[in-house]
């Protein structure tokens, strides 16, 4: 196999001993096919070590019958994996290939160059040291070299290597390749890259991939191979102040009680002042624990244990840090915002958001700009779509232990993940906490929500009722408040028609207005209950993630969802409103049931058939529902 | 400033998964096939969770046609570890007795194995799996994820697969659909067998050369593990000094002659080979692609 049988041959126990000092370079390769990706990392694998026989075998078979190069070996088919890609010659996913030499070990993070594939290209540069982007040297920079430059600079990416690929196609020539260097140097400084080899290359021919090619006399710098065996691999976290996200509290007994993470800032040693956040509480390092042995100083990038001096407090998630430079506290960000799912953003839905070991709830204010990945133009934007870049402000419904993202990538790096499926929808990168969370303090009022209930009989809560348009939810909330009205009870009633002739007025019927008509319309219901009312709401409110929000926004046994059942068939006979009608001849878009889905409730307090009970004892099981709940209190007979 | 070795650095990553998959899986289980890549996972987990011992069992989706010795090597490093070994066998392939000599490799495989593990897996309500599979093995590995997903049937879908960003693995799932946790997606054979040398882990002897009967069967040695192995008329077993890449079913794993039998020996011999490690394996090899659609079909 190569260059390396020699000292394999030899002496292995020497060889094996050197190998275990090798250290790991993870990088980045950007470009698309036509640029020769493909054929570079294919050439890279065939000229280390790992290409086995039968692997070569299967290469000269494929290429033979899809080969691009007439014959000849066409590395680019030793990499796409998924029978997709090889169907269609792309490379669609990230895929991760290995290599070493004697001085290194690498991951190459393989990620389509195209825009729809931006998301990819992402998640391959998250974990990267180093990129390698790829241009034809016949074709110079294109708008896709400043995308994959941008995109590297903005996910920390500091060491890159601009491969000037087939340059057998324009004679070898030296005006050729200082002309695209010092155009990409100039673009590079724009972007905040400043530590840019640029080297003339021929993946195809082999031209100073491993060694120096006799076609580029003029150039003196590294080859390929040798500025991946020697660029630093410098981890800035390293050098930074000590960090460790708690995964995994380690309990074995009553006398070992520990904090399992790996260290993603600065070291740690024994008797070390920590902090842990977001609780604020301080003590001291005792032992440094590993499955080998106890360790002096831990740095970052290891996994290991830590025991404390003082019993305190610790869940999974919290961050031990510090206690000299400890990390920040805060609900509220903003933040660069990578939108990776189909479905586009919805600011203001509750998402979820993962931090080190801490998942959090999540809403997204409306973008700020979105950036034109090829201009790096700032654009007005309402919300993120697939593969789309912008600046947005968060807000947390708990506080987080946080770095910015500059100083350190595991504290201020993040993903999205949506509620209902489970899916990861984005990833983010944090800038800073607002101020504004700290200054505008919610105002300490006396007469608070159980004075105001003190006033009344009853408890305050929201019932909410949801269901199709023309289920019956208006008619039945109406019987609900006349009954509780009789009873001496204090009510109100948002009904979804009256309230968007006014508060909500502004809003259509998108999916990110629907979002936006549930967010204030729960707000709203949150201060009437804490006004002390017993607040009916009647909306369609047709998904799960709006209606846990509003759940979310009161107390525990505050909230009554009551799930109006009316299949569709019969409510679009009812067709009360003549919205069916509309809808069917394609004059209401985003109508719920016909264009638009409606998510059922799972677990809802009260479900009411409607198929099988009038609108009168539909609301009687109401209200015995919240009599039964204790919400009525105490009730003469009636 | 310390720079860790890749194998440092190899090994970090993958206590750093498992502790992951534990804290966000509410019943996890390591797979263990008794394999090198196995032993460096288990050594793996008592690193990760100690003092503490591994919080979840292990389970073999046992074919009854393993190599004996590597049944025996089971249960040694379960009882030496004090772990909780459970051996699942799928009962239907038991009571129809399938075996790879009538039923072919194809159908043995997919009913004691892909089946087996699928019941195995739903009778205990696992829903976090580790494996041992790394992305070097194979082309349809190299894209998946270390966290990846399965559905209420267990199904893989190269389509939908989330994006892996970061240290952050998103392992939320709902009721019935699980994950496949993959620690070793990083490490190569080479990393494998350093690894297994520089902290001695004990391995199936099964790797080192040694005297064995074996037969020529399709250009491959099979050794005669038992007296279930039907001989054709004139095929006698022959004593060779041979050695197995791979460990799976004897029937349907191919040896190498060689002469290693230590862990330096082995290496140098996989360092200088003229074929990679799968190639052992039968089941790779029906049609291009076929390990991408046995994955989707549930296995590992």
């Amino acid at each position: 196999m190569g260059h390396v049988s020699g000292p394999i041959a030899g002496n292995i126990e020497q060889y094996l001993r050197s190998h275990e000092h090798k250290s790991l370079l993870r990088f980045l390769t950007c470009g698309s096919i036509d640029d020769g990706k493909s054929t570079l990392i294919g050439r890279l694998l065939y000229e280390s070590t790992l290409l086995f026989e039968d692997h070569l075998a299967a290469l000269e078979a494929d290429s033979r019958k899809l080969g691009t190069q007439g014959g000849d070996l066409d590395f680019a088919l030793l990499l796409d994996g998924l029978i997709a890609e090889r169907e269609q010659r792309i490379t669609i996913d990230v895929a991760y290939r290995f290599f070493s030499t004697d001085r290194r070990k690498f991951i190459v993070a393989d990620t389509p160059g195209h825009e729809q594939y931006t998301r990819n290209m992402i998640t391959g540069a998250s974990n990267a040291d180093a990129a390698v982007i790829l241009v034809d040297a016949r074709k110079g920079l294109l708008p896709q070299t400043r995308r994959h430059s941008y995109v590297v600079s903005l996910i920390g990416i500091r060491k890159v290597a601009l491969a000037i690929n087939k340059l057998d196609l324009v004679e070898y020539s030296k005006a050729v390749f200082d002309r695209i260097a010092e155009e990409y140097r100039a673009f590079a400084q724009a972007v905040r890259l400043t530590d840019v080899v640029c080297i003339p290359l021929s993946a195809l021919r082999g031209d100073n991939i491993t060694a120096p090619s006799a076609n580029t006399p003029w150039y003196q710098g590294p080859t390929l191979m040798r500025y991946l065996e020697t660029v630093g691999i410098e981890d800035a976290a390293q050098s930074g102040p000590f960090r460790m996200p708690v995964q995994w509290v380690n309990r074995p007994n009553s006398d070992f009680r520990g904090f399992s993470g790996r260290v993603v800032g600065g070291s740690v040693r024994p008797g070390d002042r920590i902090r842990v956040l977001p609780s604020g509480r301080e003590s001291t390092v005792a032992r440094v624990v590993t499955g080998d042995r106890d360790l002096n100083l831990a740095v970052a990038g290891q996994s290991i244990t830590l025991t404390l001096a003082d019993e305190i407090d610790i869940s999974r998630g919290d961050m031990l840090s510090t206690a000299d430079a400890p990390a920040g506290v805060a609900d509220q960000f903003e933040a660069t915002i990578i939108w990776m799912s189909e479905d586009a953003m919805l600011p203001g839905r509750p998402y979820l958001l993962k931090i080190g070991a801490k998942t959090v709830g999540v809403a997204l204010a409306p973008p700020k700009y979105r950036v034109n990945v090829n201009t790096l133009e700032h654009l007005a934007a309402k919300t993120l779509e697939l593969n789309e870049i912008g600046v947005c402000n968060l807000n947390l419904d708990q506080a987080i232990a946080f770095d910015s993202y500059k100083e350190n990538r595991d504290t201020g790096g993040f993903i999205l993940v949506d509620r209902r499926t489970n899916n990861t929808i984005g990833a983010g990168l944090l800038h800073f906490a607002l101020r504004r969370s700290q200054n505008i303090h919610w105002q300490a009022i006396e007469v608070n929500k159980r004075a105001h209930a003190a006033l009344n009989e009853h408890q305050p809560c929201v019932v909410w009722l949801t269901g199709l348009s023309g289920a019956g939810k208006s008619t039945i909330a109406n019987l609900i408040e006349k009954r509780l009205h009789a009873l001496g009870r204090h009510t109100y009633l948002l009904d979804g028609d009256n309230v968007r002739h006014g508060l909500n007025r502004d809003l259509g019927f998108t999916e990110a207005d629907r979002v936006e008509n549930i967010r204030r319309v729960a707000e709203v219901a949150r201060l009437m209950v804490d006004a002390g009312l017993i607040v009916l709401v009647s909306f369609i409110s047709p998904f799960r993630a709006e209606r846990r929000m509003a759940r979310e926004l009161v107390e525990t046994g505050e909230f009554y969802e009551v799930f109006v059942d009316t299949p569709i068939g019969v409510a679009e006979q009812r067709d009360t409103k003549g919205l069916y009608k509309k809808a069917r001849r394609g004059d209401l878009k985003n109508f719920t049931g016909i264009d638009s889905p409606y998510e059922r409730p799972e677990n809802p307090e009260i479900r009411i058939d409607t198929t099988a009970m009038s609108a009168e004892a539909a609301a009687e099981q109401v209200v015995a529902h919240l009599r039964a709940a204790g919400v009525l209190g105490p009730l003469n007979p009636s | 400033m310390t720079t860790l070795t890749h194998l440092q650095r190899l090994e970090a990553e993958s206590i750093d998964i498992m502790r992951e998959a534990v804290s966000e899986s509410e019943r996890p289980v390591m797979l263990y096939s008794i394999g090198k890549d196995s032993s460096v996972m288990l050594h793996l987990a008592l690193k990760a969770f100690y003092p503490s011992k591994p919080p979840f069992p292990l389970l073999h989706v046992d074919t009854t046609w393993k190599f004996r010795e590597m049944i025996e090597f089971r249960d040694t490093i379960a009882r030496k570890h004090g772990l909780d070994l459970m051996v699942h066998i799928n009962p239907e392939a038991l009571a129809m007795g399938i075996n790879p000599f009538t039923h072919g490799s194809a159908v043995h495989t997919d009913t004691w194995k892909t089946e087996g593990l699928k019941q195995a897996l739903d009778k205990h309500g696992f829903d976090a799996a580790f494996g041992g599979a790394r992305r070097d093995e194979e082309k349809s590995r190299a894209k998946e994820r270390i966290f990846s997903f399965r559905s209420a049937q267990h199904r893989w879908d190269p389509k939908i697969q989330r994006p892996e960003l970061w240290r952050l693995y998103n392992a939320r799932k709902n009721k019935g659909e699980s994950m496949r946790v993959f620690p070793l997606s990083n490490w190569t054979e080479l990393d494998v067998w350093q690894y297994i040398y520089l902290e001695k882990i004990p391995i199936v002897p099964l790797y080192f050369a040694q005297e064995r009967p074996v037969v020529v069967r399709d250009g491959a040695l099979i050794m005669v593990d038992d007296d279930r192995m039907p001989l054709a008329p004139r095929e006698t077993p022959m004593m060779k000094r041979v050695r197995f890449r791979t460990l799976g079913c004897y029937p349907l794993t191919g040896a190498i002659e060689s002469e290693a039998d230590t862990l330096p020996a082995i290496i140098q011999e996989m360092l200088l080979a003229k074929t990679s490690e799968r190639q052992g394996r039968v089941i790779d090899h029906d049609s291009t692609g076929s390990m991408e659609k046995k994955k989707q079909e549930g296995y590992f």
